[in-house]
């Protein structure tokens, strides 16, 4: 299937929020999921994450930053425009019970991919401290809501330039100072959802993280977004892709991210030239 | 009593040297002296032991005959009464264990050259243009889940036989195995669209992007107004060795190695944006088609070295004949009674070599009938390669069975069916690899026709 971008906004630096109309998806989706997309005929397929959707309307929102050829060929879509190939949605969804009071941690363009997760959250009546956390003041993004679906909310930046000065495992540390904390969410880049389980592991707060890996089908037939659980071979796609943050192998998972790292440069490089 | 031509009309193919540097298909096929040559070598025997051996029963010998009369339109038309899509079966059918297997001339000499036969026909009526068969439409519409060739052939006959098909396919792309599995050089995607673009002619409607189970349920597809499901949705998830290291990068599922490569040209990597890694020297495990089909692969990509790394022997190996004969003269070697038991990495994580230990067959036999493998100790030896595809077998996606009540599933996740292709739940039919597991595109083929045959049957009885 293709959909049609029926809204686009850059919230901020590169980093840009698609609503695209997709009924079949829209119906059928819930908080934790993701979609595969391919946006042009000789493109890859790149998984993105469910940052919102609406059945009524039939539409689901993506938020994604500019990292590569596909995101920034993506970018420069406009509303009307279509996107070649959809699929979803895929993943299991998030695991939402009354778990009492919830941290959710979110990083970046993560912090997007919180959002749905946070309104499941809150409809099974949970208290809810959001942790965000952006680079520095002009990647702030979606605050405000964030901030309507939970009850707490600390911002983060890494420089200080909005918010508190620091990193999100801060904001974590004083929360579980103060306050019993049953449950840890957390989304956004590798290396931060390891330091939170580092964190949430020495008061043994179970934890859930999403996984990025890389992936090629999203279904389960090719392995590529193959992760260790446990000491186990799982698939991000199919097994996830949340997991119980302290069976994750957080190293391994760190040195595929970068599988391509050298073909990625080279595609988007050549794409910037192209302009 | 007809004098006997005991040697083949040889298959003109291009030379292993020339065709390692292209992915263009490996034998040309026959020409039509080279056909009516071969086709006239058969015995037109009595007792036809050839047809018992096609999974779909062509009527062998009444085809080859039409061949020898020049009656090219008269052979195709007879391949189609059992099988929809012979420019494929043609190809990619293991007939030498089939039916040239059972072929009478077999005894004495070479067998006849049933598959190069069927795929000439099938070319040549490629080559003329599509005849489509006068339809008479009815009102029942039939889901199809998957375009491998177990739904390719279903949605075929149910074309045929009038009902309004839908196919959904969970990839941007039509053909399931034939597109993303098998390899250019051994069935051009070409043909695999054009026997996709005749069942588009014959009124059966293709959805792509559309994964049954997440996008739509067995259920709601029930809910749309289908009278009928058929699910072909094929064998699914990749089995890993579960060895230390196999998560380093440069290792591969086969279907991973083979979805880059096929459904995404990333062997053209700049002009399309998948990546692949090709390493210098690689080693494949395994020892069936789809591991012949790695190999040959990867040799065409520029590896200094390929090796191809199986348990048992030769003697052993799943593959077809042809593939693991065509494997061989492109220059991969085979390092047989051999299992790798840890990929070793370097500090990025990056595969640099593979253990191995040697092993022997024992007397005893497993659940498959083959001799079961011991590994022979302090024989462990370490092979220096940088990448490494893993090609033994698969196993069924559990998503059908996690989203559809009331399916019954065998212990291996295989959909439970009875001889007509039903399932536990009334309207929903499955055949092929969710099936039967591993097995060939002609068995998938057959279970598609059986099954719309116990669908046209089942819809007909049904009370409104």
């Amino acid at each position: 299937m293709s959909a049609k971008i029926v809204k686009m906004e850059e919230l901020a630096k590169d980093i840009f929020c698609y609503e695209v109309e997709t009924p079949l998806i829209a119906n059928k989706a819930k908080a934790g999921q993701f979609v595969i997309l391919r946006i042009h005929q000789k493109g890859e397929r790149i998984p993105l994450t469910i940052a919102d959707f609406d059945r009524e309307k039939g539409t689901i929102t993506m938020v994604f930053q500019v990292l590569g050829k596909t995101t920034l060929l993506l970018s420069r879509l406009r509303e009307n425009d279509h996107i070649l190939n959809i699929l979803g949605p895929q993943g299991n969804p998030s695991e939402i019970k009354d778990f009492g009071h919830v941290a959710v941690v979110g990083g970046g363009v993560g912090i997007a991919a919180i959002h749905p997760i946070l309104k499941a959250l809150k409809e099974k009546n949970n208290k809810i401290t959001s942790i965000i956390g952006y680079r520095s003041k002009e990647l702030v993004f979606w605050e405000d809501k964030i901030k309507a679906q939970s009850h707490e909310v600390l911002v983060y930046t890494n420089d200080g330039s909005y918010g508190k000065a620091g990193l999100v495992t801060d904001g974590l540390k004083e929360v579980i100072s103060r306050e019993k904390i049953d449950r840890v969410i957390a989304v956004g880049p590798l290396v931060m959802m390891d330091a939170v389980t580092k964190v949430t592991k020495e008061y043994n707060i179970p934890t859930i993280v999403s996984l990025n890996s890389l992936m090629v089908c999203g279904m389960g037939m090719c392995g590529a977004c193959r992760v260790t659980i446990n000491g186990k071979i799982k698939f991000t796609c199919m097994d996830g892709p949340e997991f119980n943050a302290f069976a994750v192998d957080f190293d391994e998972l760190k040195k595929r991210l970068n599988s391509y790292k050298e073909e990625e440069k080279i595609c988007y490089k050549k794409e910037l030239e192209k302009c | 009593m007809k004098e006997i031509v005991k040697t083949a009309v040889p298959m003109r193919e291009q030379p292993a040297g020339e065709r390692i540097k292209n992915f263009d298909e490996v034998p040309f096929g026959y020409n039509e002296e080279e056909a009516i040559k071969e086709a006239s070598r058969c015995l037109q025997c009595k007792n036809r032991p050839c047809v018992s051996g096609c999974p779909v029963a062509i009527r062998i010998p009444d085809f080859i005959k039409k061949i020898t009369e020049r009656d090219f339109q008269k052979a195709i038309d007879i391949i189609h009464e059992t099988d929809s899509l012979p420019c494929i079966t043609g190809r990619v059918c293991p007939q030498e264990e089939q039916c040239q297997a059972k072929c009478v001339v077999g005894k004495v000499g070479d067998p006849i050259m049933i598959g190069r036969l069927e795929r000439f026909v099938a070319d040549w009526e490629l080559k003329k243009g599509l005849k489509i068969p006068e339809i008479k439409k009815r009102n029942e519409k039939v889901a199809i889940v998957g375009s491998g060739p177990a739904g390719l052939a279903c949605a075929g006959e149910l074309a045929i036989k009038g009902f309004g098909v839908t196919v959904f396919e969970a990839f941007h792309e039509l053909g399931g195995v034939l597109t993303y599995g098998i390899p250019e050089f051994r069935l051009p995607k070409e043909i695999v669209k054009a026997e996709i673009e005749r069942l588009k002619m014959m009124g059966v409607e293709f959805k792509t992007d559309v994964l049954i189970g997440r996008t739509l349920t067995i259920n709601d597809l029930f809910e749309l107004g289908y009278s009928a499901i058929f699910i072909g949705v094929g064998a699914g998830l990749p089995r890993f060795m579960n060895i230390p290291g196999e998560n380093l990068i440069g290792i591969y599922s086969a279907n991973e190695f083979l979805t880059r490569i096929n459904l995404l040209k990333a062997y053209k990597f700049g002009e399309y944006d998948t990546p692949v890694y090709i390493g210098k020297r690689a080693c494949v495990v395994g020892g069936g088609n789809v591991a012949m089909d790695a190999a040959r692969t990867l040799i065409r990509l520029g590896p200094e070295k390929v090796y191809l790394i199986y348990r048992r022997t030769i003697e052993e190996m799943p593959a077809r004949k042809e593939e693991i004969h065509h494997a061989l003269e492109e220059g991969i070697e085979f390092l047989y009674l051999t299992n790798p038991v840890r990929f070793i990495g370097d500090e990025n994580g990056h595969l640099k070599a593979v253990e191995c230990v040697k092993m022997k067959l024992s007397s005893e036999t497993d659940e498959s009938g083959r001799k079961k493998t011991l590994p022979i100790p302090g024989s462990e030896f370490t092979l220096e390669v940088d990448e490494a595809i893993i090609a033994i077998g698969t196993k069924a996606n559990p998503l059908l069975q996690i989203t559809t009540q009331g399916l019954k599933f065998k212990p291996n996740g295989q959909i439970e069916v009875d001889e007509y292709c039903r399932t536990s739940l009334k309207g929903v039919f499955a055949g092929g690899d969710i099936v039967n597991g591993s097995a060939t595109v002609v068995t998938a083929m057959g279970d598609g026709r059986r099954a719309a045959m116990a669908i046209e049957e089942y819809i007909n009885t049904k009370k409104p």
